[in-house]
């Protein structure tokens, strides 16, 4: 459940994270896709070498749709509902890559990796829980319509 | 067995070197507190879990912290045997601590946060790939003799 506080901090390191949507959002894959290689499984179609364009195109749509749920943390649903539409009926990618239970999912993991690797002491244990909580509730919306 | 190749060995032995046992084991614990509160079940003891302030500040859970990572030390030292030298401390956790496991996997995520924050640029993903390889190792041995 996110309080006022978190929305407060999730807002702020978001501040941090515009201008770097597409840089942040290709290192988020590019460690998901080496430390977990089975999230290539997804991509058959990318080439997914280092500073692939590909691979930066779709950081920066997904680092964008993060931003707008960010902006709209009041109504994630209704922010996220074609998305969601998207990732249940077309996608079909296993929740686990972006949930897993209460632990991170996998891109999830990669994407605090990066934002504590690019903000280090500014990526405080405040933050990190209020992110933390920010993607999951991500994620929950988009496994919504699975089944 | 774990098989780890040279260059696995070799990132995970350079960045211990330079990793402060008591500093990152410390927050590492306390992160855990914070950004998954129900973890301080294990921890009624400890005094005063209040807010992260008093979490972070707090003198049990900064010595427990160093405890935990101290004992990551063994396993890297023993890299080829990590099972065997955590034998005993699965059946301490299984039979008087009563540790969920998935709490293993929760705080090696919360660790390479940490480790991320702290090394920023230089914990690129092949050192995050096999740092997460390292963590879940540990995890799956200290689970190994639950029963």
């Amino acid at each position: 459940m996110l309080t006022a506080e978190d929305k407060k901090l999730i807002c702020q390191i978001w501040g941090k994270i515009e201008g770097h949507q597409e840089e942040f959002g290709a290192e988020a894959l590019e460690r998901m896709f080496v430390t977990y290689p089975q999230t290539k499984t997804y991509f058959p179609h990318f080439d997914l070498s280092h500073g692939s364009d590909q691979v930066r195109g779709h950081g920066k749509k997904v680092v964008a749709a993060l931003g707008n749920a960010a902006k709209s943390l009041d109504n994630l649903s209704q922010a996220l509902s074609e998305l969601s539409n998207l990732h249940a009926y077309n996608l079909r990618v296993d929740p686990v890559n972006f949930k897993a239970g209460w632990g991170l999912g996998l891109l999830s993991q990669c994407f605090q990796v990066v934002l504590a690797a690019h903000l280090g002491k500014d990526y405080t244990p405040e933050v990190h829980a209020a992110f933390d909580k920010f993607l999951s509730a991500v994620a929950a919306v988009l496994s919504e319509k699975y089944r | 067995m774990v098989h780890w190749s040279a260059e696995e060995k070799q990132l995970i032995t350079s960045l211990w070197g330079k990793v402060n046992v008591e500093e990152c084991g410390a927050e590492a614990l306390a992160r855990l507190l914070i950004v998954y509160p129900w973890t301080q079940r294990f921890f009624a003891n400890f005094g005063n879990l209040s807010s992260p302030t008093a979490i972070i500040g707090n003198p049990k859970v900064r010595a427990h912290g160093k405890k935990v990572l101290s004992s990551f030390g063994e396993a890297i030292k023993n890299l080829d045997n990590i099972k065997t030298t955590y034998s005993k401390l699965s059946e301490l956790h299984c039979e008087k601590l009563h540790v969920d496991p998935e709490n293993f996997r929760l705080l090696g995520d919360i660790l390479i946060i940490v480790l991320s924050a702290h090394f920023t640029k230089d914990f690129d993903p092949a050192c995050q790939a096999t740092w997460q390889k390292l963590v879940g190792v540990v995890a799956h041995a200290l689970a190994y003799k639950y029963h």
